[in-house]
């Protein structure tokens, strides 16, 4: 079995963000860049697939610019056994990701696709059910456990009221959530045999995918600064508070 | 407070200032490209934050035990699983030679790990450092047999070494020992003896514990020319080589101590335990000395490595502190006060303790890559002076950075005002642990003794000649058209001094000896300067040509800024090193006993 594992290259999840001055998006020169932490927790779940013997390749793939090697290399070194770069120095829309990642499915052939329920620098939380839709394969979305079996993907899911769990019939995608597993760490030998692992690079243009892109970014500020709280007296001044802010 | 190991310096340190793939034929260099340098750094760093530091303020308040019926030792909560993973992810075989499983990258790396380790629980790292030590002793002493048993299962990290030196009576004084060895008549001998304070000498995370153990054979000559080094494993290794009968050896005491209180500070009783000959008979400590000086690298990166962290916890507690105002005029006015970072004090303290850590950290990395010359460069001359530099630089590696590590942790202690007193802070653990780096592995004091009175004369002063050679041909090709000309005139005069001291010792010391060595630790000081001042010249030129051509990484403008630091406040130390050292014994000698 054959698992395909998108891997985006973001902000370092402890890096404060800052707002370009001219409001056109986030500040991204000279910080610290590495691989989505959900894309991080899909390719440990591929892994340990292929570890428990489920799965026999995982081939991991990034589309961005050049220096998204270093995350493909990341997923090399967990446990993806080969990567693609699609490079590009644009920026890439979910659809645009969608039709790209829907092209490399059908030259690849996966049996199943899992990747990050959302990236934590657009935190769109969209491309894996375009994905799904435009392969017209089925998802399960947020996953905090996956099982493997004849052919079918058992999977439990994180939702408001609780835990479902769905069965998907494969070729599918599921997305991962935080729950699913803890990334292990890396370990010596396996650093220096993910630089032995095939990289491929390839371009937009080798997909025939147009990705120029569809949304029109008006400007990106930073959230407003919390104001400062209120002391109450006690409890009846709360509920009279939340009466009056008609929340009760 | 948490710990943020320095990857970013060790990156510019290897790829822009020693640019190391300029060694890539060089064997164990061509794994170790700019990439995947920097990749291991990214990883060393992440098990350093995020699996080792957290054992660290919990291990101090925790220590070990020892049960006093089966005198077996457990350490802190969460040593043992931080252990496993640290064999696990193959840490521990970093440097090891591939014929017995290594992964046979360059020491320079090696270097970078064990700062980060060291760096994020000083107490931890010192177990594995042990073994690193017992491996370098094996492999120079030991016959094939012996390494073909030991070596694997020490790199590996499923077994682990102790280095036995002191006893009760005799510590810095090595010709007083008595620990005593008896030929069994079968190539074994019988040990017996106490030993102390032997760091990382019972725990419970090994299956076995290799003890290598100075000891005197009956009837070899007295004094320090009278001493062999034994193997002395917990296990005796059965025919199989798994661990096999309990020797009879057994920790009879844990120290109580000011810090380092993770790491298991044993006393040993050794009764007539069976140990095993590693080189010629009386010529122990030549073997020895290989892990000693291995340690003595360790304990100086040690040193270093605490003060990093010192600093970095300072750093973060004077960001978030608000107190007083600006002198010139409120910086946050919506705030009750502005934040510390405001006073030329408290930056005083931040930035000269920056800059003798970034200096420091080049120094130890130059040093290391020296470590890799000495053995696999292909050209003899190289070889021969990175030996010598070894040789000459470890003593100042050692004290140099220790004592300027202390200083860097106290400073962080000062800036956290009366916090960094109490235990809410690691400000304090951190003024604990690293004091002990001045103590043990030779005493600073012992170290500066070792440079002077030894490794200067040695082989006609070779060494010394080939080192002030280099820094003398580095000024020259640099001066006429450098961008960073303050830094070669700072080295040109710091060079000078250093010289005049060396003529100074020349003169009066050998007629003497009490001069010589009461100025023997200004005179490293003023060496330890004069390395950092040659490290800081390579930082800023090379910070100053990626400015230069452009790079907008603010690293390279803060490098600079950091630079200046180091040229108008610490510097200047090496006046007052030369004018004390040239003070001479006189005044100190002139008190009778009664006196003190
Ligand atoms: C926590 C801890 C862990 C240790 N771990 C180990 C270990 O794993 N293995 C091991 O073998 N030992 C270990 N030691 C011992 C350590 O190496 C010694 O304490 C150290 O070498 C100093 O020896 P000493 O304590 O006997 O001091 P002394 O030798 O008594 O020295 C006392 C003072 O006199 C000075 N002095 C002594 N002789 C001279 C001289 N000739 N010239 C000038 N000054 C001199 C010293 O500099 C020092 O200031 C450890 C010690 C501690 C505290
Ligand atoms: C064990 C202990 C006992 C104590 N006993 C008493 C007691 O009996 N009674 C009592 O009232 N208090 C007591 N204290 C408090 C003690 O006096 C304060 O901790 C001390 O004055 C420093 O203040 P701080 O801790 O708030 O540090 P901060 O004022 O926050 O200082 C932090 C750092 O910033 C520097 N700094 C702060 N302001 C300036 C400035 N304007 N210019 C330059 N540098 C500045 C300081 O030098 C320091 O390095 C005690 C503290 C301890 C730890």
């Amino acid at each position: 079995m054959k698992i395909l594992v998108p891997v985006k290259r973001v902000l370092d999840y402890n890096v404060k963000v800052r707002v370009k001055s001219d409001q056109s998006g986030v500040d991204l020169a000279n910080v610290k860049m590495s691989m989505n932490p959900f894309d991080e927790i899909a390719v440990e779940e591929a892994t340990r697939l292929k570890e428990k013997g489920v799965a026999t390749e995982i081939v991991a793939v990034s589309i961005g610019p050049a220096q998204a090697k270093d995350t493909i290399i990341t997923a090399l070194t967990i446990g993806a056994d080969r990567g693609i770069l699609i490079q590009t120095d644009q920026d890439v829309e979910p659809l645009a990701v969608a039709k790209l990642l829907k092209a490399v499915a059908e030259t690849e052939k996966p049996d199943l696709i899992i990747m990050g329920k959302q990236a934590i620098d657009g935190d769109n939380n969209a491309t894996g059910q375009m994905l799904s839709t435009l392969l017209d394969w089925p998802q399960a979305t947020f996953a905090s456990k996956v099982v493997v079996e004849n052919g079918e993907a058992q999977v439990t899911r994180e939702v408001d009221g609780g835990l479902q769990t769905l069965g998907v019939k494969l070729p599918a995608v599921i997305t991962t959530d935080l729950r699913l597993n803890e990334p292990r760490y890396a370990s010596l030998p396996n650093i220096m045999k993910a630089k032995k692992k095939p990289l491929e690079t390839k371009t937009v243009a080798d997909y025939g995918v147009d990705v120029t892109p569809r949304l029109k970014v008006l400007k990106v500020t930073e959230p407003p600064k919390r104001s400062a709280g209120k002391k109450l007296a006690d409890a009846a001044e709360l509920v009279a508070n939340l009466k009056s802010a008609g929340v009760l | 407070m948490a710990y943020v190991a320095p990857v970013r310096d060790y990156q510019f340190l290897f790829e822009n200032v020693f640019k190391t793939d300029q060694y890539s034929n060089l064997k164990g260099f061509a794994d170790a490209d700019a990439g995947t340098v920097a990749a291991i750094l990214e990883e060393a760093a992440k098990f350093a934050e995020e699996v080792v530091h957290p054992i660290n303020i919990t291990g101090d308040k925790e220590g070990c035990t020892l049960d006093p019926i089966t005198h077996e030792v457990t350490a802190p909560k969460g040593y043992k699983e931080a252990y496993k993973a640290l064999t696990e992810a193959g840490w521990t075989a970093l440097s090891g030679d591939p014929q017995y499983g290594g992964q046979g990258l360059p020491h320079f790396v090696n270097t970078a790990f064990s700062e980060m380790l060291s760096g994020a629980s000083s107490a931890f790292g010192m177990y594995p450092g042990l073994t690193e030590g017992a491996i370098s002793a094996l492999t120079a002493g030991g016959t094939q047999a012996q390494k073909d048993l030991y070596l694997p299962k020490l790199i590996s990290g499923e077994w682990s070494g102790t280095m036995n030196l002191t006893e009760p009576h005799c510590g810095t004084d090595l010709g007083l020992l008595r620990t005593k060895a008896v030929p069994n008549g079968d190539g074994s001998y019988k040990i017996t003896g106490q030993k102390i304070w032997i760091s990382a000498g019972e725990h419970d995370f090994t299956s076995n514990i290799c003890h290598l153990v100075l000891a005197r054979l009956e009837g070899a000559p007295a004094g320090v020319k009278g001493i062999s080094l034994f193997l002395v494993p917990k296990f005796i290794p059965d025919a199989d080589g798994n661990p096999g009968e309990r020797n009879s050896l057994q920790c009879a005491g844990l120290e109580h101590k000011m810090g380092i209180h993770g790491n298991s500070t044993c006393v040993m009783m050794y009764d007539e335990a069976k140990g095993f000959l590693l080189g010629a008979e009386n010529e122990g400590l030549k073997i020895m000395f290989y892990m000693m000086n291995n340690a003595r690298f360790g304990v100086g990166l040690q040193g270093l490595a605490i003060g990093h962290a010192a600093l970095v916890a300072a750093n973060q507690f004077a960001k978030d502190r608000l107190q007083g105002r600006a002198l010139t005029g409120p910086k946050s006015p919506e705030l009750p006060a502005d934040s510390i970072l405001v006073h030329p004090d408290v930056r005083r303290m931040l930035l000269e303790s920056r800059a003798l850590i970034e200096g420091g950290r080049a120094f130890l990395a130059w040093v290391s890559l020296q470590a890799d010359l000495a053995h696999v460069s292909e050209d003899e001359k190289e070889r021969e002076k990175a030996s010598d530099y070894m040789g000459l630089l470890t003593p100042v590696i050692k004290a140099y950075l220790t004592d300027k590590g202390l200083k860097v942790t106290q400073d962080a202690m000062q800036v956290h005002g009366g916090s960094g007193f109490t235990e809410h802070f690691p400000a304090s653990q951190y003024m604990r642990d690293v004091r002990i780096t001045l103590i043990y592995e030779g005493t600073n004091g012992v170290q500066a003794l070792d440079l002077v009175g030894r490794k200067l004369p040695s082989k006609g002063g070779r060494a010394l000649q080939t080192f002030l050679g280099e820094i003398d041909s580095y000024i020259a090709a640099e001066e006429a058209d450098t961008k960073v000309p303050a830094y070669i005139k700072a080295l040109k005069d710091t060079k000078a001094k250093l010289f005049d001291g060396t003529m100074w010792l020349m003169q009066n010391g050998m007629g003497n000896p009490d001069a010589a060595a009461a100025g023997s630790l200004d005179y490293l000081h003023l060496f330890g300067l004069t390395c950092t001042a040659y490290m800081w010249a390579r930082m800023a030129k090379e910070a100053q040509a990626q400015i230069d051509a452009g790079a907008t990484d603010p690293f390279f403008d803060t490098k600079l800024k950091i630079g200046r630091v180091f040229l108008e406040r610490i510097l200047p130390d090496a006046e007052a090193h030369l004018i004390k050292m040239k003070a001479g014994s006189d005044g100190l000698m002139a008190l009778t006993d009664d006196q003190f």
